[in-house]
């Protein structure tokens, strides 16, 4: 039987090796920081930046969500391989994002258009309807 | 086992990454159709209630540190803790899941649904000669319903996992030495929220 | 040759146990609820040769079909257009999902890679049980799906007409995102080993480039799967609901869902391909008696392969839509796709120049990949070419392109490496006598089906295509006699090998004189692997006789 899956270490007390992480107080302060963080990206929410409002809470979401990985998640004091695990999952999504707006952003515009060069009359299939353009599902 | 718990983790993290790249797909397809209907997207986004997304951001916060609350009195092999925190969590998540339910009841009645479905609002001014409004606003609802939607259900199996863990440590199935599935189900649940961070204000924020 | 394999009888003189992996429990539950890597690997092994037998049927319909103008069989028309579409998309379908992904990584990998580590099991033994239920579920989906009208989008199910047309696509994109997971699951398990699991004195540059090869699949496996995910979700409620982002009447894109597509495909063939490449490197070194030359290009290679394999995927859409941009962004970054399995190519004809070489039936599967892998390689860059491709796209020539890789490349070296591993999981050896003559007719099979398909396609005959112009039917008559030649050879393996279980348990625990360390352990393996935690102490592949004759 293959025992690799051993669950009784509660049989073995000798200490093992103390794992890091932080005190009550840290995680505390970690909640506050990140309460105060949300309180600001919702309060630049109301100022109008133009474009710059993407770009703020944009922002301020990935400082919220490095704090979280770093302290609650506890990559601050895990081994480096988790870290760069998780990094590498945003990186090739970056890659991905990446691309497909290089493709998208370098069309002659993001909306379609017709033929004639203007935009195509677009029309919504009113929510009565029934019949829809596609045909059977499934 | 020291290498067990490592090994255990880096399962884990792995099965994460794979969480980051399934709805970032989602974050992407949302970030194309923005930039295709950007004018859509900011009048879509009004109806979306600000102060109950903050809300649920709170909440979910809170959540992610009784969940580390939770982790830490494992460490400290302190049972009822670990017990106490995990309800916690599990009682911020169903906070969470009422307000979206609410939330979601508001669309349905306004008709601020995909494409197929969508109900012109007064204040959607992109419209073609007919009067007929764009689809970016459906689209944008299209968006709202489906990432909203898979973070529900993530946050629902979070709820069913938590609650397992929660049963499992009441028998006293966790220790100092052996907590893995705790610090596991807890790196999860920071998961869930990690992807609400971004999916807050990219729906209910960006002007 | 059966000196050789004499000569490598024992490393020490211990009788064979008698409890071995497949008979220390009995009964077809304990198979069921089994965590043994080895079992496993068995059943997997079992599944995905089922789905290449059943896509194996389908594509030689496919081609029994094309033999005629008229299709016409006896005086009967064999298929219609309808179903032909079905018939071409089941057999993709089946070969990509049910066969070609889980195949080495799933089958072999399951049953080797611990083995090679020196430990007792993966990382997560119960996840790997999931994985391979996965696996069986995805499959009863698609059988149901088959039954209840199947599909005839082909493989790549493109929107909009995915969206569209009738046929069970829910149903069958139901089943790739569940052999999506079970994917995933296997890679999640095979990273987490190989980062932890290595016996005492295996630093990575000491692990057998199988293990790399693994290695850098699971990774591709564990990033690339998931948007796979997402992208069946996404058709499936485009489709269920009409969400709307795919079709351009409520505002979508239809090209928006083929970078869905593509982000995870293109990364999977090299799912595909890495695995087979990671046979290669245990063969060529095993059947020299050589060390791999330049291990560490090798190793880096398999790593690089895998990353740059995820910035290339455009280069299935040079004729979609994409924007001109990043189309010529893309052409450029699949040049550089080739380099690593360039690297590859010569180091392992380093290993074998002045190598002690032995032409055993894996060996000759090894240089078959060499040759089948270079002509496939090589048209991969013709494609990858712009210019050439907005002319070749969706011609024959790409069917030839990816059969090359695929079934030259991986197929070829998946049959091999079951060759090499035969005696360490079955404990016998096959008759090396009909695996020469087999391997033989599906080289010769192979070539005649293929490289016309080239030919085929650099004249204009489109790929799908139900009705063609009479004047490519000669070619199309050869083409599927050759099917016919590679159809023989494969149903003679599977009839040598089955045959070789009704022999007595004789087979070395080291026919080959391999040096990694599963050759070290008995044929069958014992449950847990090894007697006792192995130790490294040499490094890989390290043919010299002061080592060798330990």
């Amino acid at each position: 039987m293959s025992n690799s899956e051993q669950t009784s270490e509660h049989l073995h007390p000798h200490a093992h090796a103390k794992h890091h992480h932080g005190s009550a107080a840290l995680y505390v302060r970690t909640l506050v920081a990140l309460l105060i963080l949300t309180a600001i990206t919702v309060g630049a929410s109301y100022i109008d930046f133009g474009a710059g409002n993407v770009v703020i809470a944009l922002f301020i979401a990935t400082i919220k969500a490095t704090i979280v990985a770093l302290f609650f998640m506890h990559l601050r004091w895990d081994k480096p391989v988790n870290a760069v695990i998780a990094c590498a999952g945003f990186l090739f999504l970056g890659i991905f994002l990446m691309f497909d707006f290089i493709d998208f952003g370098s069309r002659d515009g993001l909306r379609p258009v017709n033929w004639d060069g203007k935009l195509p009359i677009e029309t919504v299939a009113p929510a009565t309807s029934g019949a829809a353009p596609a045909a059977e599902k499934k | 086992m020291e290498q067990q718990f490592d090994t255990s983790k880096i399962g884990m993290w792995l099965f994460l990454a794979t969480e980051v790249l399934l709805f970032g797909g989602l974050f992407v397809g949302f970030g194309l159709m923005q930039a295709r209907y950007p004018q859509e997207f900011i009048e879509a986004h009004e109806h979306l209630q600000r102060p109950l997304g903050a809300l649920n951001t709170v909440v979910l916060l809170i959540s992610s540190f009784t969940m580390v609350m939770g982790v830490l009195s494992a460490q400290r092999g302190d049972k009822k803790k670990v017990v106490m925190f995990l309800v916690l969590t599990i009682l911020c998540a169903c906070i969470f899941l009422g307000v979206k339910y609410f939330e979601y009841s508001h669309k349905f009645e306004e008709g601020l649904l995909p494409p197929r479905w969508y109900h012109a609002q007064s204040t959607d001014t992109v419209r073609d000669a007919a009067g007929n409004v764009s689809h970016g606003y459906g689209t944008f609802f299209a968006f709202y319903f489906m990432m909203t939607g898979l973070h529900g259900i993530h946050i629902l199996v979070g709820i069913f996992l938590l609650s397992w863990i929660a049963v499992r440590a009441h028998r006293g199935e966790f220790s100092k030495a052996y907590y893995t599935p705790v610090d596991l189900v807890g790196l999860y649940w920071h998961l869930v929220d990690l992807i609400w961070i971004y999916l807050f204000p990219l729906f209910y924020l960006i002007k | 040759m059966e000196n050789a394999i004499k000569s490598q009888t024992r490393i020490a003189d211990r009788p064979r146990p008698k409890i071995n992996y497949l008979n220390a429990t009995h009964g077809i539950w304990s198979w069921m609820s089994t965590v043994d890597h080895k079992r496993i690997g068995v059943m997997y092994l079992v599944g995905v040769l089922g789905a290449f037998f059943v896509g194996g049927m389908f594509a030689l319909l496919v081609r029994l079909t094309l033999l005629t103008h008229d299709h016409m069989l006896f005086g009967r028309l064999l298929l219609t257009a309808d179903a032909y579409n079905r018939v071409f998309t089941l057999h993709g379908v089946i070969m990509v999902f049910l066969f070609i992904i889980p195949s080495v990584p799933a089958a072999l990998g399951n049953f080797v890679l611990p083995l090679m580590l020196g430990a007792k099991d993966v990382a997560f033994p119960r996840l790997n049980l999931a994985s391979f239920y996965l696996w069986c579920t995805g499959a009863i989906l698609a059988v149901v799906g088959m039954i209840f009208g199947a599909i005839d989008t082909g493989w790549t199910f493109y929107t909009p007409y995915s969206t569209t047309t009738n046929g069970t696509v829910t149903l069958m994109t139901m089943a790739v995102f569940i052999l999506g997971f079970s994917s995933i699951f296997t890679g999640i398990n095979f990273v987490a080993t190989v980062h932890k699991l290595r016996a005492p004195g295996m630093g990575w540059f000491d692990m057998p480039l199988f293990v790399w090869g693994i290695y850098s699949t699971a990774i591709i496996q564990v990033l690339a799967t998931p948007v796979l995910g997402i992208t069946v979700v996404l058709l499936m409620l485009e489709r269920v609901f009409s969400i709307g982002i795919f079709d351009p009447k409520l505002g979508g894109d239809p090209v928006l869902f083929q970078h869905f597509f593509w982000f995870y495909s293109h990364p999977a063939v090299y799912i595909m391909i890495l695995p087979g490449m990671a046979i290669i490197s245990e063969l060529i070194p095993t059947f020299s008696r050589k060390t791999m030359f330049g291990y560490r290009a090798v190793a880096y290679s398999s790593v690089s392969l895998a990353l740059l394999s995820f910035i290339v995927w455009g280069h299935h859409m040079f004729v979609a839509g994409q924007s001109q941009l990043a189309t010529v962004i893309f052409s450029a970054l699949t040049f550089l796709v080739a380099i690593p399995s360039g690297v590859k190519m010569f180091n392992w004809l380093g290993t074998m120049y002045k190598g002690n070489i032995s032409l055993e039936t894996p060996m000759l599967y090894a240089i078959s990949f060499l040759l089948l892998f270079a002509i496939g390689g090589l048209t991969g860059i013709f494609l990858g070419t712009l210019s050439v491709d907005v002319h070749l796209t969706d011609t024959y020539f790409v069917v030839a392109h990816f059969h090359y890789v695929m079934m030259g490349g991986t197929v070829i070296a998946f049959i091999g490496g079951i060759h090499y591993w035969w005696p360490k999981m079955t404990g016998r050896m096959y008759s090396e006598k009909w695996g020469r003559i087999a391997c033989t007719l599906i080289f010769i099979g192979f070539n005649m089906t293929f490289l016309t398909q080239f030919i085929l396609g650099s004249r204009g005959m489109p790929r799908r295509y139900y009705n063609y112009l009479e004047q490519y039917q000669p070619l199309h008559a050869f083409s599927t006699v050759g099917s016919w030649v590679i159809g023989l050879g494969m149903f003679m393996t599977a009839a040598y090998l089955l045959a070789s279980l009704r022999k007595p348990m004789d087979a070395p625990d080291n026919p080959w004189g391999g040096t990694t360390l599963e050759w070290t352990t008995s044929s069958p393996p014992i449950e847990h692997n090894f007697e006792e935690q192995p130790v490294l102490t040499k490094a890989p592949y390290d043919y010299r006789p002061e080592t060798v004759a330990h």
